[in-house]
């Protein structure tokens, strides 16, 4: 029996056990909407803005191990896609994103709502399809979800124009796939391996550095293993939190630009670096050459070979799945006879120590008059048992939530770490609840961020999602604010949030239940009572200390060993 | 340093400007760029001419690999190559001028393809440098037209790139 278009991507996507699908219909995609209705095993999330069906497919995606799948129409659809897909690109997540386009005959004519996608989307996907005959639907969705999910994940848009959608072809769903000129990695090198571990064991200052590659291999298993084996310092870059358990004495906390003075002193001063799944980029070590002015050796695993050498010169490469790696390291580590030489490594958790104790942690002066927007994070993780799932948006709140919300497990946090897109926290929190029901999902935000997307509390209405938003409401976009008074003069321009809208009734305009906090006191009761709101959605709006500043932190341009830690210095 | 670069790729539309737009989004240069199907009608071969400090180099070979639609990267200048580009340039050139063109084009090994009243056609084979060297000794005065193709390399003896 002949298929439609419609009908066979509609199939593909049950052959993927695809549950939700996050979309918003338009004019290409009328003949794919028209099959979703006549059937109900992939669920459609509509969204009230394209940028936020691909924030949640991204969210989805990042809080579980499946594929995020998000639908939209031509023309202005795929463009307003774009920052989602940059951000899941930047990040690595593992999404398809299928939009519609113009039909074939009329590519090119500058027809209504036609835009190049496939041109617009090369530089920030993984890779991208125009699907130009109905016959190579199936091999094509086959191709995208597999791009998607192996090797280095990332987005694959899949353009389908109309008049594909609705021709006729027989539908059979490749059970296997294969493309020629991708191969993705698994296994590393045995010989490096075994190399790595002869570095490790012979180290005298040695440090961990594991990033979100760890999340994405879902090796934290094994990195936990393997620190706790060997007793090293580990840190966790932004997109590493929660790969390695907080709460343990060797987690040094998050180095970079807002890390902690401990884990920037360790990474910048050890003798042998381990990186694992991380990419030094500029928010982690700073400035490239006053970090290569300290010699050491650095080991670098990695599944991307072009994250290898990119940025700092590397001494012993391992490109390979994380997992796989680490598993075999591991092997390597506990067969050997050999161990760190205690001495050296007394001496140097005496360091670290020390180091501990000038950073002092993270520290902020906390208050009886004003909230300061650190002890609501610190509230947030006491009330939610550390075990909450976790997004954010862009700027302060997002370093505090970072710093002060010790994460225990992985795929708890989801942030845009590298696009840095303000208005991802609100749409991936839908995906994260979506994907697990009963979960306390929060949404930490500010009054800037979230008016990027805040049309989506009416999504959250529509599919009861009960979301609990915290806004750090600082009337400034805080992190420019802060650049603006250290680096310009105290200039503050237009950074001051000008009439802002009334929180509390925006929320109860949308349905939900909004509170509004002003004094330190009524934090701990405000969050109680909204996180025993089980089905509720409750946005928080928190009156924050408006001159309140993020530190540590390495300036911009600066070496990890120049971080300043507070006001006074 | 100046390397050239061979890859395969998936004959497909599109391919072309994922090479292309990977060098402008990345900031690397391209000195020359040519390609054309294989003997498989399915794979492209692509000559790069680039440049850059090893690091940079480095990358360039690591993010073509990258693309999905590349099968297979070299860089031949890490080895024995042979590298070879077509030039077609038109010379102003009559009477005695003419036959002077002539015997410059045939130390060069070139060929006179095709001759009109006041102009004539050179086509010539050759390395990038020899191809700039005749360009040189005909004197940018007398040039009406260029066309080059940017180099083609393969590698010499065993050196063989093929899926």
């Amino acid at each position: 029996m002949e298929l439609t278009g419609a009908e066979i991507l509609i199939r593909c996507l049950q052959e993927e056990k695809v549950e939700y699908l996050f979309g918003y219909p338009g004019g290409a995609v009328l003949f794919i909407y028209d099959e979703l209705f006549k059937q109900d095993k992939v669920k459609h999330v509509l969204v009230r803005h394209e940028q936020a069906a691909v924030h949640a497919a991204d969210g989805y995606a990042r809080s579980s191990d499946k594929v995020g799948v998000a639908l939209v129409t031509s023309g202005p659809g795929l463009t307003n896609a774009v920052t989602g897909i940059a951000t899941a690109y930047m990040d690595s997540t593992p999404m398809v994103i299928i939009s519609g386009q113009v039909p074939t005959y009329a590519i090119g004519e500058d027809a209504f709502q036609e835009v190049d996608a496939v041109g617009i989307t090369r530089p920030c996907v993984k890779h991208n399809f125009l699907v130009k005959d109905v016959k190579d639907i199936a091999s094509t969705i086959k191709k995208a979800f597999y791009l998607a999910k192996s090797g280095r994940p990332g987005p694959v848009l899949v353009d389908i124009p109309k008049d594909i959608s609705n021709q006729k072809t027989t539908f059979a769903y490749p059970s296997s796939v294969s493309i020629r000129s991708y191969h993705p990695v698994g296994k590393g090198d045995s010989g490096q391996i075994r190399q790595a571990a002869q570095m490790l064991l012979a180290a005298k200052r040695p440090m961990i550095y594991a990033g979100g590659g760890v999340v994405l291999a879902d090796a934290s298993a094994q990195l936990t293993e393997m620190v706790r084996l060997l007793d090293f310092p580990c840190t966790n870059t932004l997109m590493g939190l929660g790969g390695f358990p907080a709460s343990d004495k060797r987690f040094v906390g998050m180095l970079g630009m807002h890390g902690t003075y401990e884990a920037n002193m360790a990474m910048h001063n050890c003798d042998v670096l381990l990186a694992v799944g991380a990419r030094f980029d500029d928010r982690v070590i700073g400035n490239v050459e006053h970090f290569a002015q300290e010699p050491r050796k650095i080991i670098h695993i990695d599944i991307d070979p072009s994250s290898i050498a990119k940025r700092v010169k590397v001494d012993l490469p391992i490109v390979g799945d994380v997992k796989l790696v680490l598993d075999e390291l591991l092997g390597v580590l506990r067969g050997g006879k050999q161990a760190p030489n205690a001495a050296d490594m007394a001496a140097w958790w005496k360091q670290v120590e020390e180091w501990r104790a000038i950073g002092g942690g993270l520290r902020y002066k906390n208050s009886l008059e004003v909230i300061k927007p650190q002890f609501v994070i610190e509230k947030l993780h006491e009330i939610t048992g550390g075990d909450a799932f976790i997004t954010t948006d862009v700027g302060q709140h997002q370093m505090w939530a970072a710093q002060y919300y010790k994460f225990e497990k992985p795929r708890r946090w989801m942030t845009s770490g590298g696009l840095g897109t303000m208005g991802f926290g609100l749409p991936a929190a839908m995906g994260v609840q979506m994907v697990n029901p009963g979960a306390t999902v929060a949404c930490i935000t500010g009054e800037g961020s979230i008016q990027m997307n805040i049309q989506e509390l009416s999504t959250c209405k529509q599919f009861a999602l009960p979301i609990k938003i915290l806004s750090l409401n600082n009337g400034y976009l805080g992190m420019v604010r802060q650049w603006q008074e250290f680096f310009h003069g105290n200039r503050y321009s237009e950074t001051y949030m000008n009439a802002l809208p009334d929180f509390v009734k925006l929320a109860e305009a949308y349905g939900h239940i909004g509170m509004r906090i002003d004094k330190p006191a009524d934090v701990e009761p405000a969050l109680r009572e909204a996180f025993a709101r089980k089905n509720d959605l409750v946005f928080m709006d928190f009156r924050t200390d408006p001159s309140e500043n993020v530190f540590p932190m390495v300036p911009g341009g600066k070496g990890l060993s120049e971080i300043i830690l507070s006001e006074q210095i | 340093m100046r390397h050239i670069i061979s890859l395969l790729m998936e004959n497909e539309a599109g391919a072309l400007s994922r090479v292309a737009g990977l060098f402008s989004a990345r900031g690397y240069n391209i000195e020359s760029l040519s390609v054309a199907p294989t003997e498989d009608p399915t794979l492209s071969r692509m000559t790069i001419v680039t440049s850059g400090s090893d690091a940079i180099i480095e990358q360039i070979n690591k993010q073509l690999n990258k693309l999905v639609d590349v099968a297979a990267v070299m860089d031949l200048s890490d080895g024995e190559h042979l590298e070879r580009e077509l030039m077609l340039v038109k010379v102003r050139a009559a009477g005695v001028a003419r036959e002077e063109l002539k015997r410059m084009v045939d130390t060069f090994h070139g060929r006179i393809i095709d001759e009109a009243e006041h102009s004539c056609t050179i086509e010539l084979t050759g390395a990038c440098a020899e191809l700039d060297s005749l360009l040189e000794k005909i004197g940018r005065d007398l040039i009406l037209e260029t066309v080059r193709t940017g180099a083609s390399g393969i590698g010499c003896g065993d050196r063989i790139l093929k899926l």
